[in-house]
């Protein structure tokens, strides 16, 4: 009956380790480009494409433990409240890499600038920002501008990290709430429906195109933002799921059973194929339709040098975990879930840099030690800032109403 | 289908159902089934009852499914009317993914269904004996088998004893037959 979580020396170490290493990478980085080395204009624009990818993914799969939370309590499910703690404390630290995404955002438009072939002035990541001369993105100036892209970002930004805050403070009042009251379980329940149609407005719809499909401004897909919602929420699970094994391993959340993590398994597996669904559908239609505007995004992605990534991503994302995960055993074995998720968040970190990149260095394409680096970086933000948000409460909803049914909870 | 002896006790709480199922299990008499009015959760658990190999079932289905549709479609379009659709490839598998996944979901369920039904011993037309008339209702009604080895009263006491509200000895068919309710149970008699 281990009800508070102590940060293990271990685990404390491995997290600054790695934030030293995202760190020192960040360093080194600007280090070459001054010094320099490869300073040409491509690099410059990997240095910033590879923190705004980073930046952009640990933004989503943290807020999916948000909409988690939402989408539960406002089903009124009880096979989260095990371990309910988890996606509270995930949620609360949304704000971190919101605004690391804003300043890093704010920087590419702000302080990074290049010339073209011709000698106009453009920005090789968010190519709107200089539209002139250029028909189509001419039209899109009344959403693809700066005032939309910085106002759409912090009003998101600040709307998901009040309410991550907000849902793990009221679930903590309810602690030393009186016995069976259930004032504070609706007006949680309320709370989430709001942030239902927030969500359904910034990550469902809003926010991918400006922060994602907007570095390839002339292209655009009407399911992109869903193609990223189901990404980022397969991730953001597996993502819980290895906290909740983690907590688990270190003799915490007594209550979670094996039926508790059946339901989180059962939704990696789901939503992988939800997430395929998706990635199939945008493609089909565009290779059936053959409209060369469309297709110039698959034919650098499929036919082109990003290939290996495109196939790896298919076979990452959707054939590994479904064989792996389809039987029910190994939904409930530790070792093969852990494992699919781990591989599941590196393959949606696969995706997300197959979308950004291509947009950006074209043809020129690397992963190594910058990207490996600022990746290592970020996780260690997250492990070590969620760890401190978990310290600071009991792990268990002690007086949450639902404390007893989440107890018996049977997948 | 045969003609067996069976203890049946209903009880009218699950708090008690549930430690009523475990003393039966303890006891050492054969569980014939338990019958309750709406799904409960756990009680298979309890029971005892294995996990069936029916999802094993409905993979073999939905493989059947994608290469029925795999192997039919690409043998129209690839070797018994080959056309020119928009240029595409012959062999054009991203068009025929929803067919196939359609077919895969199709073969899967109405596979699943059928052996659901087969394993569960329901279909039209398919007959049980019913235990009691209200196990459909509010009663949970545990049935055991008995055989002549054993004696009627002992286990009637023993099914009191767990908290049962109603106990009686019953000879049913203990499987299944067609026919109609009222005429096609043809032991009527018996239990006179």
């Amino acid at each position: 009956m281990n009800d508070r979580f102590e940060i293990p020396a271990r685990l404390r170490n491995t997290s600054l380790m790695l934030i030293g290493v995202g760190v020192l990478t960040l360093i080194c980085g600007i280090a070459f480009l001054l010094m320099g080395h490869g300073s040409s204009d491509l690099d410059k624009a990997r240095f910033w494409a590879v923190l705004l990818h980073d930046s952009v993914f640990f933004t989503f799969i943290t807020g999916v433990s948000i909409f988690v939370q939402a989408a539960v309590n406002l089903a009124q499910g009880s096979w989260l409240t095990a371990y309910r703690r988890v996606p509270e404390a995930i949620g609360a630290n949304v704000w971190v890499f919101g605004l690391i995404t804003i300043v890093v955002t704010a920087l590419i438009m702000f302080g990074f600038s290049t010339k073209d072939a011709s000698g106009h002035t453009t920005n090789m990541i968010y190519r709107w920002l200089y539209p002139a001369g250029d028909k189509i993105l001419e039209g899109k100036v009344p959403f693809l501008n700066k005032g939309m892209f910085i106002g759409f970002s912090m009003v998101t930004v600040g709307l998901w990290a009040f309410f991550g805050r907000k849902f793990r403070a009221m679930s903590i009042a309810q602690e030393s709430a009186p016995k069976n009251d259930t004032k504070i379980y609706w007006k949680v329940f309320r709370l989430s429906g709001l942030f239902l149609i927030v969500y359904g407005l910034s990550q469902m719809s809003t926010i991918p195109w400006l922060w994602v499909m907007s570095v390839q401004a002339h292209w655009y897909s009407t399911l992109f933002s869903w193609y990223n919602f189901a990404s980022s929420f397969v991730s953001g699970m597996s993502l819980i799921m290895l906290w909740v094994i983690y907590l688990k391993n270190q003799g915490n959340l007594h209550l979670v059973t094996k039926e508790h993590m059946h339901d989180l398994a059962k939704f990696m597996f789901a939503f992988s194929i939800f997430w395929t669904y998706l990635w199939f559908a945008q493609y089909m239609l565009i290779w059936y339709a053959n409209i060369p505007d469309e297709t110039v995004y698959f034919k650098l992605r499929q036919q082109g040098p990003y290939s290996v990534i495109f196939y790896a991503n298919f076979l990452i994302n959707f054939v590994m975990p479904f064989i792996i995960l389809m039987a029910r055993p190994s939904k409930r074995n530790y070792f093969t879930v852990t494992f699919v998720a781990m591989l599941i968040i590196f393959g949606h970190w696969l995706d997300f840099y197959q979308m950004i990149m291509p947009g950006v260095l074209g043809e020129n394409w690397h992963i190594n030690w910058y990207e490996i680096g600022t990746f290592m970086g970020f996780v260690g933000i997250l492990i070590y800032c969620v760890s401190n948000t978990l310290t600071k409460s009991s792990l268990i909803p002690n007086n949450h109403i639902m404390l007893k049914e989440t107890a018996v909870h049977i997948a | 289908m045969a003609i067996k002896k069976f203890a049946v006790a209903a009880y009218d709480d699950e708090d008690v159902l549930f430690p009523a199922v475990s003393k039966v299990r303890k006891s050492g008499y054969k569980l014939h089934d338990i019958y309750t009015p709406f799904p409960v959760h756990g009680l298979d658990v309890a029971m005892g009852l294995k996990d069936t190999d029916l999802h094993i079932a409905g993979f073999i289905y939905g493989m059947c499914g994608t290469s029925t549709a795999v192997g039919f479609i690409s043998w129209i379009y690839c070797s018994d009317w080959p056309q020119n659709y928009g240029g595409k490839p012959h062999f054009a598998l991203p068009a025929w993914i929803p067919v196939t996944f359609e077919l895969t979901v199709l073969f899967a369920a109405v596979g699943m269904v059928l052996t659901f039904c087969y394993l569960n011993q329901i279909m039209p037309g398919v007959k049980k004996h019913v235990f009691h008339p209200r196990q459909s209702d509010d009663l949970f009604v545990i049935a055991l088998e008995l055989n002549d080895k054993v004696s009627e009263k002992e286990a009637l006491d023993f099914l009191k004893s767990t908290g049962a509200k109603e106990t009686n000895i019953q000879k049913a068919e203990s499987s299944w037959w067609y026919g109609r309710w009222d005429k096609a149970e043809p032991y009527e008699a018996l239990n006179a």
